[in-house]
């Protein structure tokens, strides 16, 4: 056994524990385990919510972006948007949720247009996203471990173990366990990222600014935005798709539910981007190996990271990386797992069995976590190429959910649920048809011009999501029961007389 | 009240749209179009505490 492996499995072990030990003295109701009794405050949050943005994506994807690319996928890694979507959208959402007793994110649309088949739709338009997700991010952990264990574990067994791992604290614990393991995976994270952005360039190159010059003297165009394909309005039109979906994924939502006030929300869409500046040193990473070591192809270029570390430092620090890297996927993966469990359970089976008991729904939950990472784990060895495709539609797909969210939280909600139904299936229909077949606004219409060609094909079918729902909406609202609109215009009218 | 806070917290999100793409001057040795999206994550930073303050829902919720 190898120093970095000893390392990588004390960091697995000391996971497992934390995880474990989060649960002491909470009475396990369906609430704490699935969103933590809505307990959390802004430290706690922070961490989940925040942490989110440290996944693998931080690790390989990147600076193996920054490495095959340059500058547009580096910069497409902020986002602004995040947090002032967070900080608008976030309260009202959470209000409403501690109001009407609300658990998951398919909670929401079922209660809020009072119509479980809403619910349910919302729930499988989720877990089919989420579950390549999942996926990515255990081959992502795979290659970590075993790049970082120098080739002695093999990534099947990496994810096998750490599928383990999860399952065992997410089972007992949920959300506290997350909760408590996302707070040292972000320490070690940032500790890694940090130490490595910066020593990279001043090592090998002397600084920040010799490097960037000798990448621009190489490598002509690399740190500018082209005239076409990953273009300024390719970057701002995805910018805004991705930010529109961000929360719409039930794991953030769950995240949200635990927060324990809406002030705490508020404060973390605040604080939260100084936390994505951090990225920064993960580009500085992906930046200092393209002259460094050059010739990485294809899926390789996201090792550029590891080939880095492995040349410069002794096996026992590739260790720590590897663990913060592992962690990196683990936790995002074990919220994941919480929060579909909780959909499932809540939103599916017991639509079905009307008659479940809470204790039934959360003994239930408990139980399907395992399910769940047994059939993560069937389709991470057996899923080839389609789960790529499906992974790469997740973002879509999710913000196919945005318009039926906002629109509920106007004061009078101008969509019905025949409407929310009708937009959600056509652009899931449009978002996969598009993405199989290739279709792009370029090959739709070749002679607009660049900058329209560019956009991200997800906007365009989320605005036609729009138009669909509120036309429907507008063709059924006579013959629909009025969609009450509680809670938010009570609280409201409050602020008015204030 | 309401709109301001509106306005200020959109600003930092649209100014970040506003994309200056070349690489001099180098500023903190980054290329400037580096410098630029982060100098606008950071302002996002300190919009949102602005609004966070001079929103009323702040104080009503303190509890």
């Amino acid at each position: 056994m190898n120093a970095a492996l000893l390392v990588i499995s004390f960091f697995l072990v000391l996971c497992i524990w934390l995880g474990l030990q989060a649960r002491k003295g909470k009475n396990m109701s369906l609430e704490q385990w699935a969103i933590g009794g809505r307990g959390f405050g802004s430290f706690l949050l922070f961490f989940l919510i925040a942490g989110e943005m440290f996944t693998t994506y931080t690790f390989l994807g990147a600076s193996g972006g920054a490495y095959r690319s340059g500058m547009p996928p580096a910069l497409y890694a902020f986002n602004c948007f995040y947090f002032v979507i967070a900080y608008w959208l976030l309260p009202p959402i959470w209000r409403y949720a501690k109001k009407n007793n609300v658990i998951s994110q398919s909670d929401f649309y079922d209660k809020k247009y009072n119509s479980p088949a809403l619910g349910i739709l919302v729930a499988v338009i989720s877990v089919i996203s989420i579950i390549p997700y999942l996926i990515m991010q255990l081959k992502g952990l795979g290659i970590i471990v075993s790049e970082a264990s120098y080739g002695s574990i093999s990534p099947n067994v990496a994810i096998v173990v750490s599928v383990i791992a999860i399952t065992i604290y997410v089972t007992a614990s949920g959300m506290h366990g997350v909760a408590w393991t996302a707070v040292i995976k972000d320490i070690m994270i940032l500790a890694v990222v940090v130490f490595m952005g910066i020593y990279f360039p001043l090592h090998y190159y002397g600084g920040l600014q010799p490097m960037f010059e000798a990448i621009d003297t190489a490598k002509q165009g690399l740190l500018l935005f082209p005239e076409q394909g990953m273009s300024i309005s390719w970057f701002i039109s995805a910018t805004i798709m991705t930010a529109l979906a961000f929360y719409m994924f039930p794991h953030m939502l769950a995240g949200v539910f635990s927060a324990k006030s809406p002030k705490s929300l508020r404060w973390n869409a605040g604080i939260m981007p100084i936390y994505q500046v951090i990225i920064i040193f993960s580009l500085f990473i992906g930046f200092s190996a393209i002259l460094q070591v050059p010739n990485l192809q294809g899926a390789e270029a996201d090792l550029a990271l590891f080939k880095m570390a492995k040349m410069s430092f002794d096996p026992w620090f590739v260790g720590v990386i590897g663990a913060s890297g592992a962690m990196a996927a683990l936790i995002p993966s074990s919220l994941v797992l919480t929060a579909t469990a909780t959909i499932l359970s809540k939103n599916v089976y017991k639509v079905w069995k009307p008659n479940t008991s809470d204790e039934q729904l959360r003994s239930l939950s408990r139980m399907l976590v395992p399910v769940i990472s047994i059939v993560t784990l069937y389709f991470t060895f057996n899923g080839g190429e389609s789960i790529f495709t499906l992974y790469l539609m997740a973002y879509s797909f999710m913000a196919q959910l945005f318009p039926a969210l906002f629109f509920s939280l106007w004061k009078k909600n101008p969509v019905t649920v025949q409407g929310a139904f009708v937009g959600m299936i056509v652009g899931i229909l449009l978002v996969i048809y598009s993405t199989t077949s290739g279709t792009t606004l370029a090959t739709l219409f070749p002679s607009l011009p660049q900058a329209v060609q560019d956009l991200d094909v997800g906007l365009a079918v989320l605005l036609i999501n729009i138009a669909v729902t509120l036309g429907v909406s507008a063709v059924t609202r006579k013959t629909s029961i009025h969609v009450e609109e509680d809670g938010e215009q009570v609280s409201g009218m409050g602020k008015l007389v204030k | 009240m309401k709109k301001m806070i509106y306005v200020i917290s959109v600003i930092p999100a649209l100014g970040s749209l506003f994309v200056i793409n070349r690489i001099e001057p180098y500023v903190l040795g980054m290329p400037f179009v580096l410098f630029w999206a982060i100098l606008w994550v950071c302002l996002t930073s300190v919009f949102l505490m602005i609004a966070n303050k001079l929103d009323p829902a702040t104080k009503e919720e303190e509890d």
